[in-house]
């Protein structure tokens, strides 16, 4: 009995010290890739091709899922204003759901699931195959060669996936309210642009999403470069990086909002 | 310098990335519009504001002319101090009154704006001296009820 006790407790406090060592490694791990980003600027080719795969192949899922989350919202937003005559304000309901928090938000999640649980694989396999260690063999800098530049990639990528998330899903908001169903076009535009405020909103969902950008793609470096050299190590370090991005979004975007959108 | 394929492709990601907040930025958020620092100042004394909030509109016949840039409480006269900014391109008498409305059943609060006659426009830091408070639902109703009291009373 006493020893189920002690093993139990034993258990919580490893990991907690286990989580708060991770954390320490995560800042560690953070400073040596800013403090190595001046290679990307020398060698551009080498950012360019990770917002490539980061940003250009992730445009197709942020595209359809823009517009779609932006369909939903005008059919369910149409069907809950109507009740309240106010169909008119459809525009600023589906603005305001994108710009401030779907956009950034949904598309981190999917940024995470798509981008983050490759750039994990990657760096995983890299890691285990002992590429990265090669590379300090041969006087190459892994930092600087590799971790960096798709540091920056994810972190430049991340804020233009969540501007063509909300513009898509304005769009897609304006085929059902406007298009299909017949909400006037006059009153959709001007009411959305009435009340959606340039700096309050759409400023703060660019911030909120460069935020993730730099949260996810450390997530997911990271756990690459700590996996355990093994195929299972791999396997368990790409499900920890699209479980913890996800919380971290989660969680950011609620400190974030609370900072952002309190009083007025 | 030799271009590759994946130069273009980023380039094509970028640009939709640019237009996708050019269009945020001026299609919906409307960048055109009385911007914060444009304009200038005005205030108006009100008895009660009800639900006026600082950002909202200030409108004249209906049309955006500027917005509420702060609320704050006079502690010497008891009423609330309220300072809106008003486009530069719209002059206003001196003489216009303000009147805080409500627009729909439920919607926001804004301060309306009727011009008056006076030949003199007002300028920065002027007072708009004709003020009227929100309409408070309670006072209304509490005196509807007084009045059919008294009627009732009356007729006996």
């Amino acid at each position: 009995m006493i020893g189920t006790v002690d093993r139990g407790l034993r258990q919580i406090g490893h990991k907690v010290v286990d989580g708060v060592w991770k954390l320490g490694a995560i800042a560690r791990f953070a400073w040596y890739i800013l403090s190595r980003s001046g290679e990307c600027a020398r060698r551009v080719q080498l950012t360019l091709n990770e917002i490539y795969f980061s940003g250009t192949l992730s445009l197709i899922i942020i595209i359809v899922s823009g517009l779609f989350v932006g369909l939903v919202l005008g059919l369910q937003g149409y069907e809950t204003l109507k009740r309240y005559g106010s169909a008119e304000a459809l525009g600023t309901l589906v603005a305001l759901a994108l710009v401030r928090e779907l956009g950034p938000v949904v598309s981190a999640l999917l940024f995470a699931s798509r981008a983050g649980s490759a750039i994990t694989a990657k760096i995983g396999i890299m890691k285990s195959t002992e590429q990265l260690s090669a590379m300090e063999m041969m006087a190459v800098d892994p930092f600087a060669r590799v971790l960096s530049p798709i540091f920056w990639g994810g972190v430049i990528s991340m804020p233009l996936l969540a501007a063509i998330f909300s513009a898509m899903g304005i769009f897609g908001g304006y085929l059902i309210g406007v298009v299909i169903i017949g909400v006037d076009s006059g009153a959709f535009w001007s009411q959305m642009q009435a009340n959606v405020d340039l700096r309050d909103d759409i400023w703060n969902g660019v911030i909120k999403s460069f935020v993730f950008g730099v949260a996810v793609t450390l997530i997911a470096l990271f756990e690459g470069y700590d996996t355990p050299p093994t195929a299972e190590g791999v396997s368990y370090a790409v499900t920890r990086t699209v479980v913890t991005s996800a919380l971290v979004i989660l969680a950011l975007d609620f400190v974030l909002t609370s900072f952002m959108f309190t009083g007025v | 310098m030799k271009r590759t394929t994946v130069d273009l492709w980023v380039g094509v990601f970028v640009t939709a990335g640019i237009v996708a907040l050019l269009v945020l930025a001026l299609k919906v958020g409307n960048a055109t519009s009385v911007s914060a620092s444009d304009g200038y100042l005005v205030f108006g004394e009100f008895q009660n504001i009800g639900g006026l909030k600082p950002r909202a509109p200030v409108k004249s016949a209906g049309v955006v002319v500027g917005r509420v840039e702060g609320i704050a409480f006079d502690d010497q006269k008891f009423t609330a101090k309220v300072t809106m900014r008003l486009a530069n391109t719209y002059k206003f008498p001196k003489d216009t009154s303000a009147s805080i409305l409500t627009s729909g059943l439920l919607g926001e609060q804004y301060v309306g704006l009727d011009a008056g006659g006076d030949t003199a426009n007002l300028k920065q830091g002027d007072e708009i001296k004709l003020t009227q408070s929100a309409v408070v639902l309670e006072k209304i109703i509490g005196q509807f009820l007084y009045g059919k009291a008294s009627e009732g009373g009356g007729a006996k």
